[in-house]
């Protein structure tokens, strides 16, 4: 490589030009590894993915803690967990979906072909910095998309050894050159030129709300996700205990770093003392009034949540607000009596701050918890304890979001962890959250199907084993360097069905073959 | 055509060059060329062409590359083309960056302001080192049209103007003939061979495996120079930066021209080893060019070598020659008895076809199908087929589609309609 000092005599770095050559050669990479990926086969596919989720599997522990080192943030065995989550069991749980080969189905007369989306530009949070990459990563490849994932600068070295880690062991596995590739050097002006190129096929966006607009301002499909805001309700008919050990967990998980965890626990008069006592037992400290607005003053400044505070341990963040704790403490419970604008701490709070609302009735418990996510954290999660499961349905009618996690802790429940839900790291926020797509986000995302459409009059019948006509060759053939030892291609051999055609041209196909292994053997 | 188009080309007549602008003409092939983006030309009519000739690598990374156009635009506000007896930032910096990413010990660079004014100086620092006038070369040969330069290659473009080599100072052997090579050698006498890496003119065939290493053996075993013709070879072309150092090669002296401008300010560079570049020791002023080594030039060129030289460019050429590669094996095997050959290494390819002029109908072919690739002047049963090393996956398909037709309409030209089609 040339020496920086000598190429830079004039410095063009920062100019339009360079920014547009810098995301365009990825790019470019990425649309060649794309096409050559579709041509291969089920199998292969899968091994791929798993031999790419193997590596990651191996490697959980050491990237959980060294992005808790570089962010200075969150719960390194937490992340551990979660980057374990996101490698060998999310490719088990898409094990049984075929992303790959046609689909038939016989009665419909219908056949469909996979079609990848081709190249996803992705971008990971700082929160789950690695779980997401790794999510996305295998996303991606189950699907045959390359990917070109934009490492969170706050987890920039991290991130950027765990994309190059995994594109390594993708290469391993047989798949095609650059089908992961990693932005090296993320800028808000680079990225905006991959978000807005015509050759990114979809953004997949994870992070802040202005990212996650500017994804869909972009001109490009993108799948954007916006931010939590999750009520909880326990309802009377809850076990207590059991919700209040729930809540603890999900909020303590990682310290609340996930946009699935509870901000606003909200109960009724009659469970309020019961259930602060057993928060209480499960590692929770009840904040005084006087203590709670020390929260407030130190949790929200005038343009929003001080990201100082982000997965802090409680401890921590209790000192800071200067609220003697027990050293055991893992999340600390504001009790407050509005919801919405006029109080900050019904904000999402991505740390293990809870507020706690108690409603007088049922109806308004459930008129709250729609405000909340009214308020902030419209079409993410909202979690529900209750025995009564008529309780539940209303309050999942109530409340805009799309998945409601019942008797169990959300921050890993809504994320597919705790629940059946799909495991996934971009929780899709549909139309109440301005999002394209409601589910949880998953590798059926990356592919959509073309339809073959027969007449429905016409009495064909559909041929199962043309199917199978449609082949998957695999990687292009290495093309030679003729001259080159051991690169140089054979002599060409016409193929036979245009030999046989004609004895003219196969006597001279022959004369030919001769005079070469002549000429050959003279040389040699 | 257009009427201006028609007078336009009376006017290039006129007042350029009559035979040139006819010939063309007369090869159905009345291209004018104006607006240019990337691969593509196109036409004063408008027509679109995807660029497989890029003026011998000239455009390897495209007409008007952004990044090449913007340092050129900032360098202006603060450069020209330099005064040649000082020494200078710019030129000393490309030397810099060359000598860092040349084979072997190449360590000192000369400028021209083409690739053949760079050979000039090659065999004149040859010579120098030597003390030796003879200079082997390749028959059918081509490296410019200056002074020592075409009296190297074929007397096709030398005859015309009585300038051929009556002093028998420089032989021609034939490609790939170890034996004549020695012979040539033998001697003792021969100050350089110089090679072109792959000889473009003559249709690109390929070295046989050893053959340009024993090439080097001689010259070493004859104390004769190595001279390294990569203009077209060079700049990630063969996949590495320098197709010589593929085949194992460290040459005394490497000429890069063409593509090392950007197509976008002249310059040609002659890199010297300390034996070859002693006479800059000896008398610096023994070589002067005002405009070689202009300093606009090596500021463009220091970019194209950084661009060439990023990671991702060397797996592009593999994707694209790859990928072409598997697609022209396919056009193959539908006219196997037309399209007989392909010669490759990484994006440099010769598509030889079972006719003496056979290139020629396909060039035609190509041009009405879109495609811009030049016959093999010396060959011209070989077209040669040059994919840009930044072309796209998109691109890259098109032109597979477009010289598909263009074979076959090329093919039923020269050999009929009802003749035998493969599969």
């Amino acid at each position: 490589m040339m020496d920086p000092a000598v190429r830079n005599l004039i410095d063009i770095d920062q100019s339009a030009a360079a920014m547009g050559a810098k995301a365009d050669i990825l790019l470019e990479q990425a649309r060649w590894a794309a096409q050559v990926f579709q041509r291969y086969d089920r199998a292969t596919t899968l091994e791929i993915a798993e031999a790419v989720a193997r590596v990651a599997h191996e490697k959980a522990a050491e990237y959980a803690e060294r992005a808790v080192a570089e962010t200075g943030f969150g719960v390194a065995a937490h992340k551990r967990l979660k980057n374990e989550l996101s490698s060998l069991p999310l490719v088990d749980h898409y094990r049984d979906w075929d992303f790959v080969n046609p689909q038939l189905r016989e009665r419909e007369m219908i056949v469909e072909i996979p079609r990848p989306a081709g190249v996803v530009f992705a971008l990971a949070p700082s929160t789950n910095p690695i779980a997401t990459v790794y999510f996305k990563v295998l996303a991606a490849l189950m699907t045959r998309n390359a990917i070109i994932v934009s490492p969170h600068p706050a987890a920039r070295a991290v991130s950027l050894d765990a994309i190059n880690t995994l594109a390594a062991a993708a290469e391993a596995a047989g798949a095609p050159t650059a089908v992961i590739q990693a932005v090296e050097e993320p800028s808000l002006a680079l990225i905006d030129e991959f978000m807005r190129s015509p050759k990114t096929d979809v953004i997949l966006a994870t992070g802040g709300s202005a990212m996650v607009r500017a994804a869909y301002s972009s001109a490009n499909p993108a799948i954007g996700v916006g931010p939590g805001n999750a009520p909880v309700f326990v309802d009377d008919s809850a076990d207590l205990g059991q919700a209040a050990k729930h809540i603890v967990e999900s909020k303590a998980f990682d310290n609340s770093i996930l946009c699935t965890n509870e901000s606003v626990l909200i109960t009724l008069t009659e469970s309020e003392k019961n259930l602060q006592r057993e928060m209480k037992k499960a590692g929770a400290h009840i904040c005084s009034p006087e203590e709670t607005a020390s929260l407030r003053r130190l949790l929200f400044h005038e343009r929003g949540f001080n990201v100082e505070m982000l997965g802090r341990d409680a401890t921590w963040i209790a000192e800071q607000a200067a609220i003697k704790v027990s050293p055991k403490t893992k999340v600390l419970v504001a009790p407050i009596q509005l919801i919405g604008q006029d109080e900050p701490l019904s904000r999402e709070k991505l740390c293990p701050v809870l507020g706690f609302y108690v409603a007088r009735s049922k109806a308004q418990a459930l008129t709250q918890a729609r405000q909340l996510l009214r308020f902030g954290g419209a079409g993410h999660s909202a979690a529900i304890h209750a025995r009564d499961q008529r309780t539940v349905l209303e309050f999942a009618q109530a409340v805009e979001v799309y998945r409601v996690v019942v008797n169990a802790p959300c921050s890993q429940g809504a994320a597919g962890f705790a629940t059946h839900l799909a495991p996934t790291f971009t929780i899709g926020t549909g139309f109440f959250g301005r999002s394209s797509i409601g589910e949880n986000i998953g590798p059926q995302h990356l592919v959509s199907w073309t339809k073959v459409a027969w007449n429905k009059d016409a009495g064909e019948m559909l041929d199962a084993t043309a199917l199978g006509h449609l082949n998957h060759p695999g990687p292009l053939p290495e093309a030679p360097s003729d001259g080159v030892p051991g690169k140089t291609r054979p002599h060409y051999q016409p193929p036979p069905a245009a030999a046989s055609h004609s004895d003219d041209s196969l006597r001279e196909e022959i004369r030919r073959i001769i005079a070469e292994e002549l000429r050959a053997a003279l040389k040699g | 055509m257009s009427l201006e188009k028609e007078d336009f080309l009376e006017r290039s007549k006129t007042f350029w060059n009559p035979a040139k602008t006819q010939d063309w003409q007369d090869m159905e092939v009345d291209l004018v060329i104006d607006r240019r983006e990337g691969y593509c030309l196109y036409d004063m009519d408008g027509q679109r062409l995807i660029d497989l000739h890029l003026n011998g690598g000239t455009y390897n990374l495209g007409h008007r590359h952004p990044e090449l156009v913007e340092v050129l635009n900032q360098a202006t506000s603060h450069f020209d083309m330099g005064n040649h007896h000082f020494p200078s930032l710019a030129r000393t910096a490309l030397a810099e960056a060359l000598a860092a990413c040349t084979p072997g010990d190449l360590q000192y660079t000369a400028y021209g302001s083409g690739g053949g004014e760079a050979i000039d100086i090659a065999i004149k620092s040859a010579r120098n080192a030597t003390q030796k006038r003879k200079i082997v070369s390749i028959i059918r040969a081509y490296h410019g049209h200056t002074g020592l330069a075409v009296k190297a290659g074929a007397e096709r473009f030398s005859k015309l103007f009585l300038s051929e080599d009556r002093e028998g100072e420089f032989v021609q052997v034939p490609f790939n003939d170890l034996n004549a090579m020695e012979d040539a050698l033998k001697g003792r006498d021969v100050a350089a061979v110089l090679m072109e890496t792959i000889p473009a003119t003559y249709g690109f065939p390929m070295p046989e495996e050893g053959y340009l290493p024993t090439v080097k053996k001689l010259c070493e075993r004859y104390d004769a120079l190595y001279i390294a013709d990569e203009v077209q070879t060079g700049l990630m072309r063969c996949g590495t930066l320098w197709g010589i150092t593929r085949y194992g090669v460290e040459p005394d002296i490497l000429v890069t021209g063409k593509g090392i401008s950007g197509g976008i300010y002249p310059i040609a560079c002659c890199v010297l080893n300390e034996r070859s570049g002693q006479w800059l020791k000896q008398d610096g002023f023994g070589h002067i060019s005002t405009m070689g080594g202009a300093e606009l030039g090596c500021i463009v060129a220091m970019k194209v070598l950084e661009i060439t030289q990023r990671p991702q460019v060397a797996l592009m050429v593999r994707y694209i020659s790859d990928f072409i590669r598997a697609g022209l094996d396919q056009i193959r095997d539908l006219y196997p008895d037309f399209f007989i050959g392909i010669r490759q290494h990484g994006v440099v390819m010769g598509l030889e076809f079972n006719h003496p002029q056979g290139a020629k109908p396909v060039m035609k072919h190509l041009y009405r199908n879109g495609v811009w690739a030049i016959f093999s002047t010396l060959d011209p049963r070989v077209l040669q087929f040059k994919p840009g090393i930044l072309m796209s996956q998109a691109m890259c398909e098109e032109v597979l589609a477009r010289v598909e037709v263009a074979i076959g309409a090329a093919r039923e030209e020269v050999m009929g309609k009802g003749s035998r089609r493969g599969r």
